[in-house]
């Protein structure tokens, strides 16, 4: 199943509404990495509000978009990481230090706005 | 007691991981395990399936209700995740964290057996590989 990516404004917000297969988060991958191309966005939120287990492969895959969309000069948050789900990335081992996180949606928007600062193209 | 085979999931492509760990996390509910302890199941579930399409492109996974008649008496569930695929040559380096022939981040094994309450592994070259994991109920 395909996430829907809303653009707003300078972002991007990438929905996550089921259980995600491999070949749906690398084509999130590919989505972002290029819709952050079209529109020179400056930010990305991944919300995983829907998400009921973070494995590997998907805590990978995430971070992987912060890096790439980094490199593009963007930055990526991802929100909604469930408790159950945090305290299982942990135990997995998972290093997500160098990831922004939020606690929802809008903490995360907050998070790129002030990133983004006063006066500072986001019209 | 034998465990009671509740039920087994063909693992042939990514679609089928999820199954696994959405069927396992069902039962998971029906024994009332906390839904901490379904999350972690559900989780050690993805990575041994996804194992076995990473490296043996088909299996199974078999999902069994275990009893413990005690005292204390307890109920958990028993995963199998079984493979005839090639094997895994070196089993110790395999459960090291960070070690990957596939690509990963090498958290898989060592990591799911750190998601469950007991965690066996056999493995033979070109015979094929079977984890077993099992998570229980916690006492009330």
């Amino acid at each position: 199943m395909a996430v829907p990516i809303l653009k707003q404004g300078p972002f991007l917000i990438a929905t996550i509404q089921a259980a995600l297969t491999d070949t749906d988060v690398l084509q999130l991958q590919d989505d972002v990495m290029t819709q952050v191309t079209r529109h020179r966005s400056r930010g990305i939120i991944v919300d995983v509000t829907a998400l009921d287990v973070m494995d590997s492969f998907v805590s990978r895959s995430l971070r992987g978009i912060a890096m790439m969309t980094r490199l593009r000069g963007a930055q990526t948050v991802i929100d909604g990481i469930q408790p159950e789900v945090a305290f299982a990335m942990v135990q997995l081992g998972m290093n997500f230090e160098d990831v922004q996180t939020a606690l929802d949606l809008e903490e995360g928007l907050a998070l790129l706005q002030t990133q983004e600062g006063p006066g500072n193209g986001a019209t | 007691m034998p465990p009671d085979l509740e039920e087994r999931i063909a693992i042939e492509s990514d679609n089928d991981v999820v199954t696994a760990r959405q069927r396992a996390r069902e039962l998971a509910a029906r024994l009332e395990l906390t839904s901490t302890d379904q999350t972690l199941l559900a989780t050690a579930i993805s990575e041994v399936a996804r194992n076995i399409t990473t490296y043996a492109t088909r299996g199974e996974v078999l999902l069994s209700i275990v009893r413990e008649a005690g005292p204390p008496a307890r109920e958990g569930i028993r995963v199998v995740a079984r493979d005839r695929g090639p094997g895994i040559a070196d089993l110790d380096l395999a459960m090291q964290d960070g070690y990957t022939s596939g690509g990963g981040l090498g958290l898989g094994l060592p990591g799911a057996r750190r998601l469950v309450d007991e965690f066996d592994i056999e493995t033979a070259p070109s015979v094929g590989t079977t984890v077993t994991l099992v998570k229980w109920s916690r006492a009330r």
